[in-house]
């Protein structure tokens, strides 16, 4: 009962607040300034509220509620749905690029308004997510990478191309990942063999990538969805090379496991995260501070030095080390996924993947 | 005791609880699931409510049969494993003492109590190069060298049939116990050897027991989703990886609804023939 009672108060503070807001927004702007920023629920949330936001906050003023958000596309489908009626849950949120085109076909995302972001100049291009008109949706957030992982114990050498997984010498040795949506190795095998990713922008040249990535079948031991086994048998040897995230392996290795990520020639496979800002949110002001913010070559830095992330802004205009950088990233041009193609072809792809590697 | 049928609506009550149970936990989750599967999946976005045959024609083809066909296989390959295994196991364990029986069954409980992620991990290490059984084998002096028994088919079937041995046991324990004894006594007195004994009197008298076992193993092993995926190659999932793969990471819930509404179909349909084939047998 008396739970009840105090819930139905608080509601109606909160119903009173909110109307004396609507009422007056100037007073709103000068007394209370505040932003509700989604990220990855779990290590991510932790770091940013530890690292990031107390930072923030002191710096701007605004306070920030951290709203833990599910990775896949379970969240884009909780702000959407809250967009038609008018809610946000999130002012600001993290979200991968395939959750940012298809809420681009929604116009879920307000376009941000680049004049605002002073430091947007300092962003590598591929960051900036657009319309097809050339509104800007988001901008990136932070941004990983998959990597050739290899078992030092087993192999003396770091090998040097993606080309090692169709090495005829590497039979039964691979892990990989087992979706088309999350190994990319779509796209490493068009970029390794085919001259680029664009060798996927039809449907034949597609199927002649698949053709080339069937040949490693015979290489791979393991086709992983659980992280924690394919690093567990990577650390004992047991499958010693693969593909992996270029930050965990770095802390495998500093943990003193026979382990190391090394950035092929033709690249690691970089994915990212950007910050998008819901229509239904009213905190367009507070947002643009937000993102301006993180766009800092030394809120990035911290990011990468903290988080382990790498920077989403060019290198030059940070203060990383060369250590940092490399525990982080590489100078390497990277393979960038194409997002495009799990958007308008997933169900076709997910079918020709699945008949690949089960087949 | 007597057996008196309900008379009153009160006699009847204390199937209410169950019966809601059953409703809200079963027959409305499964209903929601068949009317999803004929919903259309928006590509690039989620579902909308619709009337479409789509999901279940995108099902029809050589490559979901032929993994239907490898998932029936192995739940039907598993069944007669655990049931060939721990016929003679049970039946010898009524024949010994109460305390040593405890204990088995007792240790056997234990197993049950691991999860299937346990059982898995637990396995693909016995199973592998760097620390697994062969690496005894070796110090034995029987194999020259270490080698990774996973994944294999054979892994899976191991881990499965481990998995489901001790339910096998526990639904057999209760008939063999009940299992008269004078009957093989008689066999014995006529001059039947112990194993003839065992074949021509105690299998025939628990045919039904044995049917009802195979089937309930089968059920439970089609089921399996982790074990296939830690012990196996891609060629060695079962429908289910599929189906989970299209629920939780396509978001494509029509089309794995439509998978899970065939796959309890054709099940039903085995248990069905099989039980339709035992009464013929019976009546012959």
């Amino acid at each position: 009962m008396i739970t009840t009672s105090i819930k139905r108060r608080t509601l109606l503070g909160a119903g009173l607040a909110g109307a004396s807001m609507l009422a007056m927004p100037s007073v709103l702007r000068a007394q209370d300034k505040s932003l509700k920023v989604g990220v990855y629920g779990g290590y991510f949330k932790t770091s940013f509220d530890k690292n990031i936001f107390p930072e923030f906050t002191k710096a701007t003023g605004i306070a920030v509620e951290s709203i833990a958000e599910p990775t896949g596309e379970a969240w884009l489908v909780q702000l959407e749905q809250a967009a038609r009626a008018g809610q946000a849950p999130a002012d600001v949120s993290m979200m991968s690029q395939v959750a940012m085109l298809k809420g681009q076909s929604t116009e879920l995302w307000t376009p941000i308004d680049m004049a605002k972001i002073k430091n947007g100049s300092n962003l590598i291009d591929r960051f900036i997510n657009k319309y097809p008109d050339g509104r800007v949706a988001g901008i990136g957030a932070v941004s990983w990478y998959i990597t050739l992982v290899t078992n030092t114990d087993v192999f003396k050498e770091a090998p040097t191309s993606w080309a090692a997984f169709w090495d005829p010498a590497n039979a039964d040795k691979l892990g990989l990942l087992a979706l088309v949506s999350n190994s990319f190795l779509l796209e490493v095998t068009a970029k390794t063999y085919f001259g680029g990713t664009n060798a996927l922008d039809t449907e034949e040249g597609i199927l002649k990538v698949f053709e080339k990535l069937a040949e490693v079948k015979p290489n791979v031991r393991l086709w992983y969805r659980d992280e924690a086994q394919f690093e567990q048998s990577l650390k004992s040897g047991e499958i010693p090379m693969g593909q992996y995230y270029h930050d965990v392996t770095g802390l495998a290795a500093a943990d003193g496991n026979p382990v190391r990520s090394t950035f092929p020639k033709e690249g690691g496979i970089q994915d990212s995260g950007c910050w998008a800002l819901s229509r239904a949110s009213q905190k367009s002001e507070e947002a643009h501070i937000f993102i301006d913010y993180m766009c800092q070559p030394s809120i990035q830095a911290t990011l990468s030095r903290k988080v382990g992330t790498s920077p989403t802004v060019r290198r030059e205009v940070t203060d990383l080390t060369d250590k940092e950088f490399a525990a982080v990233s590489s100078d390497i041009e990277p393979i960038v996924p194409r997002y495009d193609l799990y958007q308008s072809k997933s169900d076709w792809l997910n079918q020709k993947w699945t008949e690949l590697i089960v087949g | 005791m007597r057996r008196e049928p309900p008379q009153t609506l009160g006699d009847y009550a204390p199937l209410l609880f169950p019966a809601a149970m059953l409703t809200i936990f079963f027959v409305v989750p499964f209903g929601t699931m068949i009317a999803v599967s004929f919903f259309q999946r928006q590509q690039g976005g989620f579902y909308t409510p619709a009337f479409v045959f789509d999901n279940y024609a995108r099902f029809l083809s050589a490559f979901f049969g032929g993994v239907l066909g490898f998932s029936l296989l192995l739940a039907i390959t598993v069944a007669i494993c655990c049931v060939v295994l721990a016929l003679p196991f049970t039946y010898m364990l009524t024949r010994m003492g109460r305390k040593v029986q405890v204990l088995w069954l007792v240790a056997l409980l234990s197993i049950l109590s691991l999860s299937e992620v346990i059982i898995g991990f637990a396995w693909s290490t016995l199973f592998s190069r760097t620390a697994g059984i062969t690496n005894i084998l070796v110090a034995l002096g029987v194999m020259s060298e270490a080698k990774a028994l996973t994944p294999s088919f054979g892994a899976v079937l191991t881990g499965m049939v481990y998995q489901a041995f001790p339910y096998t046991v526990l639904v057999l324990f209760p008939a063999l116990v009940r299992l008269d004894p004078t009957l093989t006594e008689a066999a014995r007195t006529l001059g039947a050897s112990p194993l003839k004994a065992f074949f021509t009197v105690v299998v025939p008298a628990l045919r039904n027991t044995i049917t009802a076992t195979l089937i309930m193993v089968f059920i439970f092993a089609l089921g399996s989703y982790l074990l296939p995926q830690l012990l196996g190659r891609p060629q060695h999932w079962t429908l289910s990886v599929l189906i989970t793969d299209q629920a939780i990471y396509q978001s494509n819930m029509p089309f794995a609804a439509a998978m899970a509404v065939f796959l309890v179909l054709v099940t039903l349909g085995l248990v069905a023939l099989t039980v339709i084939a035992g009464r013929k047998g019976e009546a012959a």
